[in-house]
């Protein structure tokens, strides 16, 4: 008896898990959830690049925590890695519409916030879009020094 | 007495053979490239290090009266307003001043100093203002509270406060209500090894008026122009020891 029950229980939750990963993992359109429930699921736009730089699961919990890090590096120490940098994440996440991650509530960053009533302060100061022309700007324009100098080190 | 420890010798010969080749690889590499960008020249994984102090010489001989082209780049550079209204954000100005006995007129760019001795960091509650190891005076506004006791404790007026809601800031150059700010000598140029805007603009200006490189260098060529024409700080007698200095004053 108690075995059948721990199974129907274990089932209904793989049910709301297989809902719950619909919900979020929208593919590249964001799509109306296969929930029937009124009450509205986030819809994640997908970013332009193949993947995060780390994995989703890992991204819902702990990105406040990485930028935060990231931003204390990078104002007090001069660190600009792209990898866990709020510009980087806006570049890959801008939303092909608005342009933006934050101007609208299908945006990426706004979706989840929104659903969760968790206020955004990041893009009181920092800009939610791109810079414009950020593909350009990535290509190297002319070698640095840095770059002869690796170069050089290179060479046998 | 026991041996001092070979461990102790703050550079071996092996690794001074090494510091040695770099250098002159450094300087082999030279022609066309400035010394100042092999000084700089650090990857994105690197903190900034006190061995580089960033500074300007502005000399007031060649700045030319009625240009303001360091003003526009920087508000072009930061996305400031430009306004000239006493909410507005100005982060460079320019200053006429002339000699009523004389006659002599200086026209001039005034903006934040980067002391070594900031006196806006002395007041600062939080810590928000503060000093980067490679000498830049920075606001980090995550921290900031919007006090104001370092725009009033700058001898320089060189802080402003953000009085508005902002829209549309630049990606580098994050902005917001209630912080405060002022010149960042464009750090976020720096950390890719540009100039700052302002030296860049009185450059393509024609004026030259600004260099801009490590005080910390001997060999930089603001450190030999400092050496050979005894450049000024305003305010020497606070002896902050400003990282901006003038010639001609």
């Amino acid at each position: 008896m108690a075995l059948t029950a721990l199974r129907r229980a274990l089932w209904s939750l793989a049910v709301v898990l297989a809902a719950w990963g619909l919900a979020f993992g929208a593919g590249a359109a964001p799509e109306q959830p296969a929930s029937t429930s009124r009450v509205p699921k986030p819809l994640v736009e997908t970013g332009k690049g193949d993947k995060c730089v780390e994995d989703t699961q890992f991204m819902r919990r702990n990105h406040m925590k990485l930028l935060k890090h990231q931003r204390d590096e990078t104002v007090h120490r001069g660190i600009r890695t792209a990898q866990h940098s709020l510009k980087g994440c806006i570049d890959c996440h801008a939303s092909r519409k608005t342009g933006s991650v934050a101007a609208s509530n299908e945006n990426f960053c706004q979706t989840c916030h929104s659903y969760a009533a968790v206020t955004i302060d990041c893009f009181e100061c920092h800009a939610s879009k791109p810079a414009p022309g950020t593909q350009q700007s990535r290509a190297p324009s002319r070698a640095t020094t840095r770059e002869i100098v690796a170069v050089i080190q290179a060479t046998p | 007495m026991s041996e001092p420890r070979k461990s102790a010798e703050p550079v071996s010969r092996r690794g001074f053979l090494g510091i040695a080749t770099a250098g002159m690889t450094g300087v082999m590499l030279a022609p066309g490239v400035e010394l100042i960008e092999v000084a700089a020249a650090r990857t994105p994984d690197q903190a900034v290090g006190p061995q580089v102090r960033w500074g300007m010489l502005i000399d007031s001989t060649k700045c030319a009266s009625g240009c303001t082209d360091c003003v526009t780049a920087c508000n072009t550079e930061n996305g400031l307003s430009g306004g000239s209204a006493e909410t507005d954000s100005q982060w460079i100005r320019k200053i006429d001043l002339k000699d009523l006995r004389t006659g002599r007129a200086w026209s001039l760019p005034m903006m934040c100093q980067h002391c070594a001795e900031p006196p806006c960091v002395d007041v600062c509650p939080t810590g928000a203002s503060f000093k980067r190891a490679d000498g830049i005076v920075l606001v980090d506004k995550h921290t900031c509270i919007g006090c104001r006791y370092c725009v009033m404790a700058c001898p320089y007026k060189a802080r402003s406060f953000v009085h508005e809601t902002l829209h549309d800031q630049k990606p580098d150059v994050p902005r917001g209500k209630g912080t405060v700010e002022g010149c960042t000598l464009c750090v976020h140029r720096i950390d890719r090894d540009q100039q700052p805007a302002c030296v860049q603009a009185c450059s393509d200006a024609g004026h030259g008026a600004i260099v801009f490189g490590d005080l910390n260098n001997p060999d930089s060529e603001i450190s030999r122009r400092v050496a050979a024409h005894g450049a000024r700080q305003v305010r020497e007698d606070l002896r902050l020891n400003t990282g901006v200095r003038y010639l001609g004053l």
